[in-house]
């Protein structure tokens, strides 16, 4: 088994054994966020600090809780009321952070490769990507697929059972770094993905991608899937300039009660968060037993929880024999 | 050695090479009955008693020691798991990852907990699994119930119940299994 990474900047960090490591670990955590007490005393005397240079409130919020629940010190920078507002360059502010010595940096930005650049300028601390960009959000995959594994069985049984499971990504891929998540993911571990979305919300090359298909027509694909993980149409990131209207796009691709009607009984749907109720699924589907949307959040805590344990907890490889 | 030992003593991917089998499947069968019967008489009755095995290796010993009882006192004892991976005191010193999630789905509060492991060491792992307990109910009392104790001891711990006392090198391992307990040493491969 080869060692956890020193930081986790994508999935491709990752490898099907490393997932598995994650969702295993997350197992643990998922017990302890049941007791009366859920703090464990696992990252007592470690300082972790969150950077978001972008708008989230369930992404910091799930981070932070993590990190509390292990007994870690965390530091919230806001990149609104920060030194960066007097002209400080980003490498200087994470110099700052890393000389007052933090274990680890959760970054959020704007721009794809942020947290890997800083990666490359820190040395004694871990980055996670909480999301860059187009680029990838890890952690938000990685709680997608222990919620699968999750309604599959759990353990070991439920991962086995990824193998042939048809996946559906449905929406914006074009500027979601979820949906590129996702997809190395779900591969890694044998599901077959396919890719659904109109062609304007697709990337310009889907090259290398480990995927089994795409489809531009959600109604002709939804009766075989057994995952239907939607997307938000980003607004933020111009999405809604390449579909005509949000009505056209619900009235394509939007998880409808007569499209949900269509599913097999088994298949559970996910969705990242925040929903927009009405465009990408309509809010009576999301309150169905087969959205998994809220357990996503609560499990999220839990994953991260795992990845920070397995990041910061886990010391030399070459270490002494205790009892 | 423990699975726990086993699995996070480097370097990866080592064997243990057993040396001298120190007792056989029917030896730590009597040693289960024999610790059985020892702790319903510390616990007349047996009420409030309750078996919580460590992760990984005590939880066959604690169901053993549960079915032994059954048939003893004929009382059903219930029986829980407990993983300390996240109260160790090595945490950041060497790799450190959970067996299992816990699992105890009684209340422990006001209860005669019987903690389990296979084999005793250093200390450390009773340390982790005291505090560890802590957070499932305020326990009347802890006993600690173990199969091999090795010595070695790095903390002010003693077992209650003992399958056997077995004299070792701090660099040999103890390998509990449904075979019996072999005394051997971790080998590079």
């Amino acid at each position: 088994m080869s060692p956890f990474p020193a930081n986790l900047l994508s999935m491709d960090d990752l490898d099907t054994e490393g997932i598995a490591e994650v969702l295993a670990v997350a197992d643990s955590f998922v017990e302890v966020g049941r007791r009366a007490n859920p703090k464990v005393p696992a990252l007592r005397g470690r300082t972790v600090a969150t950077l978001f240079f972008e708008d989230s409130t369930r992404t910091r919020m799930s981070f932070e809780t993590a990190a509390k629940r292990m007994s870690a010190d965390v530091l919230s920078f806001a990149a609104g009321s920060s030194s960066l507002k007097k002209g400080e360059s980003l490498r200087d502010t994470v110099e700052t952070i890393e000389a007052i010595g933090i274990d680890a940096v959760i970054i959020r930005h704007a721009s794809s490769g942020v947290p890997a650049r800083v990666a490359g300028w820190v040395d004694h601390c871990s980055v996670i990507n909480a999301g860059d960009g187009w680029h990838q959000h890890p952690t938000q995959a990685l709680l997608d697929l222990y919620t699968v594994r999750q309604a599959l069985g759990g353990g070991d049984d439920g991962l086995a059972r990824f193998v042939g499971l048809q996946v559906l990504i449905v929406g914006d891929i074009r500027h979601s770094r979820v949906a590129r998540s996702q997809v190395t993911g779900y591969a890694a571990l044998g599901a077959e993905v396919t890719l659904v979305a109109p062609a304007t919300l697709l990337p310009p090359s889907l090259e290398g991608w480990p995927i089994a298909g795409v489809s531009h027509r959600l109604d002709d694909v939804l009766e075989k899937a057994d995952v239907v993980s939607l997307l938000r149409v980003q607004s933020e990131r111009g999405s809604g300039a390449f579909v005509p209207t949000l009505r056209e796009y619900t009235a394509g691709f939007g998880l409808t009660g007569r499209r949900a009607a269509m599913l097999q009984p088994e298949a559970v749907i996910l969705h990242p968060g925040p929903i927009v109720r009405g465009v990408e699924i309509a809010s009576d589907v999301a309150e169905l037993p087969a959205s998994l949307i809220t357990e996503q959040v609560s499990n999220g805590v839990a994953v991260r929880m795992a990845v920070l344990f397995l990041l910061l907890g886990q010391g030399p490889v070459e270490g002494a024999h205790g009892g | 050695m423990a699975e726990r030992e086993r699995s996070h003593t480097r370097p990866r991917g080592a064997v243990f090479v057993p040396r001298a089998q120190v007792m056989s499947a029917s030896d730590v069968h009597r040693a289960i009955t024999r610790m059985a019967h020892e702790i319903a008489e510390r616990n007349r009755g047996l009420e409030k008693v309750v078996l919580v095995g460590l992760q990984t290796g005590g939880v066959s010993i604690a169901e053993q020691l549960s079915a032994a009882l059954a048939e003893v006192e004929g009382a059903a004892i219930p029986v829980g798991t407990l993983d300390v991976a996240f109260y160790r005191d090595d945490i950041g010193l060497r790799p450190v990852l959970p067996e299992a999630a816990t699992d105890i789905s009684f209340d422990l509060t006001g209860a005669t907990v019987v903690l389990v492991d296979d084999v005793l060491f250093t200390g450390r792992t009773i340390r982790a699994a005291l505090n560890a307990l802590g957070e499932y109910g305020r326990a009347q009392r802890v006993e600690l119930a173990v199969m091999v104790d090795r010595g070695h001891r790095e903390l002010p711990i003693r077992p209650d119940y003992v399958g056997k006392n077995l004299p070792t090198r701090r660099d040999e391992m103890v390998d509990v299994s449904g075979d019996g307990v072999s005394l051997g040493e971790l080998v590079s491969r």
